[in-house]
């Protein structure tokens, strides 16, 4: 088994590479011309402002060198200077990280706990209201579109009923309290900052409940048949014949089996996430990397959909590994191929 | 195809008129929404009342009995533009699903029936396009071809062409074996005439199964990009063009309510439809 996970380590590298190299691929492909982005409309017709700005930008070298140049580049942490902000897009990158992950945590502490308990409750009251309740909850999660979904969920919550606030990571009047770990609940938390705290985490309980139902829908099901697989075992039988509880009968014993499958889809439900993220941020003015790629794409911020890209690729491929590795540890009986 | 659907371990005593196994009620609403949604693409110009494009009444005017889904920003019936959505949303889907079949199916083909070097750089290939997440790498295509729906329509076909060379090349390995195929080489057939006439009919099942499941989450994507600026344009009535107009128009809800709905019961559709499919060409795989 070692030796997979080894032979994985060595694929990673490799992925990237192809991953980088298509992105930079793709920003040599552009039709819109990345200058008239920089200098400005107006000033495209000044000969020198131009020459100036390709040189700054490495677009007068030849495609093979400027590649060579950007892999070197990237291996030293650099991934290029956004053209819209005019910092490197790492830096602009570190600075969103802390609110996309705070968002995706949320989300996933949302899909894992919602799905399980759905999944298990739908499993025991198999075929009654509440397994259909569950079934319908889980299939509108993978098919609703959450810049939809969050734009009603918001009228309805924050706008008619008024229990939530509105978009935003914090009230545009509170001070953000004192970086430590990025994360605004846990920061004003630990700086003592009880109204931050507050307003920071009902905040987040709408766009981590649009963006967590489509993983809360994958795990309903996967647990949901999971458990019905389980409970129909002979040592299910046999715990009921010893006279165990049906709650231990349930949490104990079909529910940790059960687990072993959805260990994987929660690997790989960071995908939805990924892909929700960028929308949902866009829908709540999440100032996150999600809203930070919209913004550059739509201004043809080459640089920075590009190291969007890269790092999204990135995070994609180690989640996939970590998943393998963890899916194998927690089954002895897989052996990774 | 249908016997395969009868179990065939439990002699169940079935009236001829029963429909089949898999035709369960969902599959029926799948088709009923998606034939709802094409007979509207079709004839809609025929018999709505007001134009997508022209003013048909007060801006921002909530629902009413004029207005079904009320009037957008510009005064625009949202009802008709809804409707008019479909003539977008539904072709594009077809196309990006049909060349990307075409495309993934073709060279997972050749890769699963030709092995070796062939195979080892298409399946890399596909590997490196599967790392990415589907909608950065959308976005990233559409950004450097530009922004509008035909852009967007080919970054929709690079990220979704590699599932089916996978499944394909899965399909081609597992037949490349059969006694018919070894059968036919022994008769001297050519080997583009194996792998077309013997291999590929057998082949299609899992394909088609995704591809249906896929039009609805094209539909999904195609709106994505719209909503995030990098598809359709304004004017265009394009559902995820209209949410974005909503999210602006924020308070008046209806705006986007029209074209949330219609992409959401686009999905279901197709997904109903596709797992109808799925039971009917493999009754073991029923949940």
């Amino acid at each position: 088994m070692l030796r997979t996970i080894v032979r994985r380590l060595i694929a990673v590298p490799l992925l990237l590479l192809g991953v980088v190299t298509i992105a930079f691929l793709l920003s040599n492909m552009t039709k819109g011309d990345p200058l008239v982005a920089i200098v400005g409309e107006r000033q495209m017709t000044n000969p020198e402002v131009v020459a100036a700005a390709k040189a700054r930008w490495g677009l007068d070298r030849p495609l093979p060198e400027r590649y060579l140049v950007y892999v070197g580049n990237l291996l030293s942490g650099d991934l290029g200077t956004s053209f819209r902000t005019k910092r490197p897009v790492a830096q602009d990158l570190m600075v969103r990280l802390p609110a996309t992950l705070e968002l995706v945590i949320a989300a996933m502490i949302v899909g894992i706990v919602g799905g399980i308990s759905l999944g298990v409750a739908a499993a025991h009251f198999r075929d009654k209201g509440m397994d259909h309740a569950a079934r319908v909850l889980a299939l509108l999660g993978s098919s609703v579109p959450v810049f939809w979904s969050g734009l009603l969920m918001l009228y309805v919550f924050s706008v008619l009923l008024g229990w939530l606030p509105g978009p935003g990571r914090l009230d545009p009047r509170m001070a953000a309290p004192p970086a430590v770990t990025g994360f605004y609940t846990v920061d004003a938390l630990l700086a003592g900052d009880w109204p931050a705290f507050v307003d920071a985490a009902r905040r987040l309980v709408l766009p981590a409940i649009v963006l967590g139902w489509a993983v809360l829908g994958i795990i309903t099901r996967l647990v949901r048949a999971s458990m019905l697989d389980v409970l129909g075992q002979d040592y299910i039988l046999a715990a009921r014949s010893k006279g165990a509880t049906e709650r231990r009968v349930l949490f104990n014993h079909a529910l940790r089996n059960a687990m072993i499958p959805t260990l994987t889809i929660i690997g790989f439900s960071f995908a939805y996430l990924i892909t929700g993220a960028v929308l949902t941020e866009a829908v709540f003015s999440w100032p996150g990397i999600g809203t930070y790629a919209v913004d550059a794409a739509r201004a043809l911020d080459y640089p920075a959909i590009i190291g969007v890209t890269i790092v999204g690729g990135a995070a994609f491929l180690l989640t996939n590994l970590v998943t393998d590795v963890a899916y194998a540890l927690a089954d002895p009986r897989v052996k990774l191929g | 195809m249908t016997d395969a659907a009868i179990p065939t371990t439990t002699p169940v005593v079935r009236s001829r008129r029963m429909r089949p196994q898999w035709l369960t009620l969902p599959v029926i609403i799948g088709f009923a929404i998606i034939a709802f949604w094409v007979v509207v693409a079709v004839t809609v110009p025929l018999w709505t009342p007001y134009d997508p494009l022209m003013i048909a009444g007060r801006r921002l005017q909530a629902p009413s009995m004029a207005h079904w889904l009320g009037t957008d920003a510009l005064g625009r019936d949202v009802l008709v533009r809804t409707l008019y959505g479909a003539r977008y949303s539904l072709p594009i889907a077809v196309i990006v699903v049909a060349v990307a079949v075409a495309i993934g199916s073709a060279l997972g083909a050749i890769a699963g029936y030709l092995g070796g070097l062939v195979d080892s750089v298409i399946m890399r290939f596909v590997d490196v396009t599967l790392a990415f997440p589907p909608i950065l790498l959308a976005m990233a295509v559409t950004a450097a071809l530009g922004p509008g729906l035909d852009n967007a329509a080919i970054a929709m076909v690079a990220v979704s062409w590699p599932v089916y060379a996978r499944l394909m090349r899965a399909q081609v390995l597992s037949l490349r074996g059969r006694e018919h195929v070894e059968a036919a080489i022994a008769a001297g057939a050519s080997r583009p005439r194996v792998l077309i006439r013997h291999i590929l009919p057998l082949a299609w099942s899992p394909t088609l199964v995704n591809a249906t499941m896929d039009l609805g989450q094209i539909v999904l994507l195609a709106a994505s990009l719209s909503f995030i600026g990098l598809g359709a344009l304004p004017p265009t009535p394009e559902w995820g063009q209209m949410i974005s107009e909503g999210a602006v128009h924020f308070y008046s809800w209806w705006i986007a309510f029209g074209p949330g709905m219609a992409i959401l019961s686009m999905v279901l559709g197709f997904s109903f439809v596709g797992d109808g499919l799925r039971d009917l060409f493999d009754p073991r795989s029923g949940t």
